[in-house]
C-alpha cells in the first residue's frame, strides 16, 4: 500500500549555538546573527517518512513549511535527502501566530493538500520548544494523534504501530490512519543528502525564489515541472482572516525581558592542591558535604 | 453547574497516586484562586479511583470532579481530551493547569485547539496582574501571567490571553513547591458519568505494550548533584563525575548539551527541559550555563563551577569558581574530600 505523507518542517533560528552577539544591546534578539537551519527533530520525522517510503514502494513525501518565502530552504533540504516535492505557507497575513494560529494554518493547508494518510513532524521546535502544533493540528483535522514517536514499527491494514519514548519506558501504540505522529529528537539520525538528487534538485525553487534567477535559469525551471515548488498564500488555503496571524493567536507577549542574573560575589580559585583542600575542609566543616 | 469561572488543576495519576508535579500546581492554584476570590477544582480521569480526592484535598481543592472508566486506566489523548473540552464547556474555568510531562504536553494543545483558548507550555513562574492592549488600549484586570523562558533561554516572557478562556498553562515538575495547604481540608467531590464525557469513537488509540520503568535516578531529591556539561568532552570522562558523587554521596546530573553529545542518559537533565533541582551543593563541571540549565538549578545553596573558562556564564551564579580542567581538578576534590573525612 503506497501512502501519502506530509512532513511538517520549520525553519528555526539555530537557538543552540546562541553566541555573544545573539542579543541586541536594547534586549532585543538579533536573527541575522543566528543562522537559519532546519528544525532538529523535522528531521528525525523525515527519516522516519523516508523509511515509510522504502517500505512501501510509491509513496510520496510531501513537505509543509510555514515562514518566510525563505524557508523553501528546508523543503529543498528534504527533497535532497529523498522528499518529493513541497508548499511553503508564507504570507504576511499569517505572520506574528501563536501555536493556535499555526496550527489552523497549517491544517488548512493540509486540508488543501487533500489527501494524506500520516502527517509527521518533529515533537517541537527548538524555538518555541512548545510541542503544540502537532496535538493542535491533530484535533483541528479530527485525527487521532501520537506523540513522541521513537520509530514507527509499521504500517499494515491501514493502522500505523509506532514506539513512543516516554519520560520512564517505552509504549507502543496502535492507531488508525490518517493519523498526526510526532517524532522524538531521540529516533533515528536523518540520512544525508544523496549526492545525485542534489545535482537534480539544485534548482527546486518556489516561484518567488524563480524570479530572482536568472532569465536561463527561469526557462530551465519552467521546462522541469520536478524543480517547481508551491507557495501558498492565506487566500489560496481559504484561511478565515480572524483564525490566523496575530489577530487569531489568543496568547499576547505582554513583556519579554532579557535574562539577566544578578552576579554572586564568587571566590575564585585556581587549579591548586592547597586553595582545593581548604574548599573541601570549609564545606566539610560547615555541614555541606560529609 | 453553575459554579463557573474557577481555577482548574489536572492531576496526572501514576497507578494510582496523584503526580508531584499535579500537587505542585494545586499548591500553586491554591494561591492563584485564593488571590482571585475563586474556587480551586481539580479533576482525575482513570480507573479504580477510590480515594484518589483523599491526595488532593490536603493541597486545598474546594471540588474534584472524578471520571471513572476501565478504559481510561491508562492515558491516551482523544478520550482525557474529550472529558476535558466537554467539562470545560460546562463549567467554563478562567484557568486551568497542567503538568509539562508527557501526558501534559499531549492533552494540553489538543484541548487548547478544541476550545480555541490560548495554551502557554513550560511556564517558570504564574502571577495575576493586570493587562492593557497596546494597540485597542483596552484594559484586563486580574490576567494569568505565564512568564516562560523563550527563544532558547535567552529571554523570559510573560504571556497572556486576554480574551480567550480558560487560560491555559503547563508547568515541569519541580519549578513550583508542593506544599500541604491544610491536612484536614475537605471539598465535595462529583463521580461524573464517563458515557457523557467521552464516546466509544475517542478509544481510537490501542496500546499495545508498555514497558514504564520505576525511575532508577532520583536527581530530584539529591542533596548534593555533581552535573556534567558539554566541557566534560566524553561519556569517558563522565565516570570522573560519577566517582566524585559516589564520595559524595551525590546524584549525577547533566546538561542538555552533555545528554544531546550522548555523554549520558536523558533521565539526567536538568534544566527548563529536564527537571528542576534544588540541592544544598552543586557542582558544575564544564558546564557553560545556558540559560536553561540555569534556570533548573539556580535555586542552588552553594554552587560550585568547575571550568576551564574562567568567564563561562555559569560563574557569574557561582559561589566558588574553580578555573581549571575537570580532568584535574576532580581528581584533587576526590582526595582531598578522602583525606579530610572522617
Amino acid at each position: 500500500m503506497s501512502l501519502n505523507i506530509i512532513v511538517l518542517a520549520k525553519q528555526v533560528p539555530d537557538t543552540r549555538n546562541v553566541g555573544k552577539d545573539a542579543m541586541k544591546a536594547d534586549g532585543t534578539i538579533n536573527r541575522a546573527a543566528l543562522p537559519a537551519i532546519f528544525n532538529p527533530e523535522d528531521l528525525n520525522a523525515l527519516e522516519q517518512a523516508l523509511r515509510l517510503k522504502d517500505a512501501h514502494p510509491g509513496s510520496t513525501i510531501t513537505v509543509l513549511t510555514m515562514g518566510l518565502p525563505k524557508a523553501a530552504e528546508v523543503i529543498r533540504e528534504a527533497i535532497y535527502r529523498g522528499a518529493d516535492t513541497g508548499i511553503v505557507l508564507t504570507d504576511r497575513p499569517l505572520g506574528g501566530a501563536d501555536t493556535l494560529a499555526t496550527s489552523y494554518s497549517l491544517a488548512q493547508a493540509i486540508r488543501k493538500i487533500g489527501k494524506y494518510d500520516i502527517i509527521l513532524g518533529g515533537r517541537q521546535a527548538i524555538d518555541g520548544d512548545t510541542a503544540q502544533v502537532g496535538p493542535q493540528i491533530a484535533e483541528k483535522l479530527g485525527l487521532p494523534q501520537v506523540t513522541y514517536a521513537e520509530e514507527i514499527i509499521d504500517v499494515t491494514n491501514g493502522k500505523v504501530t509506532v514506539k513512543r519514548r516516554l519520560e520512564h519506558g517505552i509504549e507502543t501504540v496502535k492507531a488508525p490512519l490518517p493519523c498526526v505522529v510526532t517524532v522524538n529528537g531521540s529516533a533515528a539520525d536523518c540520512r544525508p543528502r544523496n549526492a545525485k538528487r542534489l545535482m537534480k534538485y539544485k534548482y527546486a525553487v518556489s516561484p518567488s525564489e524563480k524570479a530572482a534567477l536568472p532569465q536561463d535559469l527561469q526557462e530551465f525551471v519552467d521546462a522541469r515541472p520536478y524543480l517547481q515548488l508551491n507557495e501558498w498564500g492565506a487566500a489560496f488555503i481559504d484561511a478565515d482572516p480572524e483564525q490566523i496571524g496575530f489577530p487569531g493567536s489568543p496568547t499576547k507577549v505582554k513583556a519579554v525581558e532579557n535574562v539577566v542574573f544578578t552576579a554572586k560575589d564568587a571566590r575564585h580559585l585556581d587549579n591548586d592542591d592547597a586553595q582545593i583542600e581548604e574548599l573541601i575542609k570549609e564545606l566539610i566543616t560547615n555541614h555541606t558535604i560529609g | 453547574m453553575a459554579d463557573k469561572n474557577n481555577l482548574i488543576v489536572y492531576c496526572e495519576l501514576d497507578e494510582g497516586r496523584v503526580a508531584d508535579v499535579s500537587l505542585e500546581l494545586l499548591t500553586k492554584g491554591r494561591r492563584l484562586a485564593d488571590r482571585l476570590g475563586v474556587k480551586m477544582l481539580a479533576i482525575a480521569i482513570g480507573h479504580n479511583l477510590d480515594g484518589v480526592e483523599d491526595q488532593i484535598f490536603p493541597y486545598g481543592a474546594d471540588i474534584v470532579y472524578k471520571v471513572d472508566d476501565a478504559r481510561l486506566e491508562h492515558y491516551t489523548s482523544n478520550p482525557h481530551a474529550a472529558v476535558l473540552i466537554n467539562l470545560f464547556k460546562e463549567i467554563e474555568p478562567q484557568i486551568a493547569l497542567m503538568g509539562a510531562t508527557c501526558i501534559g504536553r499531549d492533552l494540553g494543545p489538543r484541548v487548547s485547539s478544541a476550545l480555541h483558548s490560548g495554551l502557554t507550555a513550560d511556564c517558570t513562574s504564574l502571577e495575576i496582574g493586570d493587562h492593557t492592549d497596546a494597540k485597542t488600549k483596552k484594559e484586563y484586570k486580574d490576567l494569568l501571567y505565564q512568564i516562560r523562558p523563550a527563544f532558547g533561554g535567552n529571554i523570559v516572557a510573560t504571556i497572556v490571553n486576554p480574551e480567550c478562556r480558560p487560560q491555559m498553562a503547563t508547568v515541569r515538575e519541580g519549578v513550583m513547591k508542593k506544599e500541604i495547604f491544610n491536612e484536614d481540608h475537605r471539598g465535595e467531590v462529583i463521580n461524573l458519568d464517563p458515557k457523557k464525557y467521552v464516546s466509544d469513537e475517542d478509544f481510537i488509540v490501542e496500546i499495545i505494550d508498555r514497558q514504564i520503568a520505576k525511575s532508577k535516578v532520583n536527581i530530584k531529591g539529591a542533596p548534593i548533584i555533581v552535573a556534567g556539561g558539554y566541557g566534560v568532552g566524553s561519556k569517558e570522562n563522565f565516570q570522573l563525575l560519577f566517582d566524585l558523587a559516589s564520595t559524595l554521596g551525590a546524584e549525577v546530573g547533566a546538561s542538555r548539551a552533555a545528554v544531546d553529545a550522548g555523554f549520558i542518559e536523558h533521565e539526567r537533565q536538568i534544566g527548563q527541559t529536564g527537571v528542576t533541582v534544588r540541592p544544598k551543593l552543586y557542582i558544575a563541571c564544564g558546564i557553560s550555563g545556558q540559560i536553561q540549565h540555569i534556570a533548573g538549578m539556580q535555586e542552588s545553596s552553594i554552587i560550585i563551577s568547575i571550568n576551564n573558562d574562567p568567564n563561562a556564564p555559569i560563574n557569574t551564579i557561582a559561589d566558588y569558581v574553580i578555573t581549571g580542567d575537570i580532568e584535574e581538578v576532580v581528581p584533587k576534590l576526590i582526595k582531598y574530600y578522602k583525606k579530610n573525612s572522617k
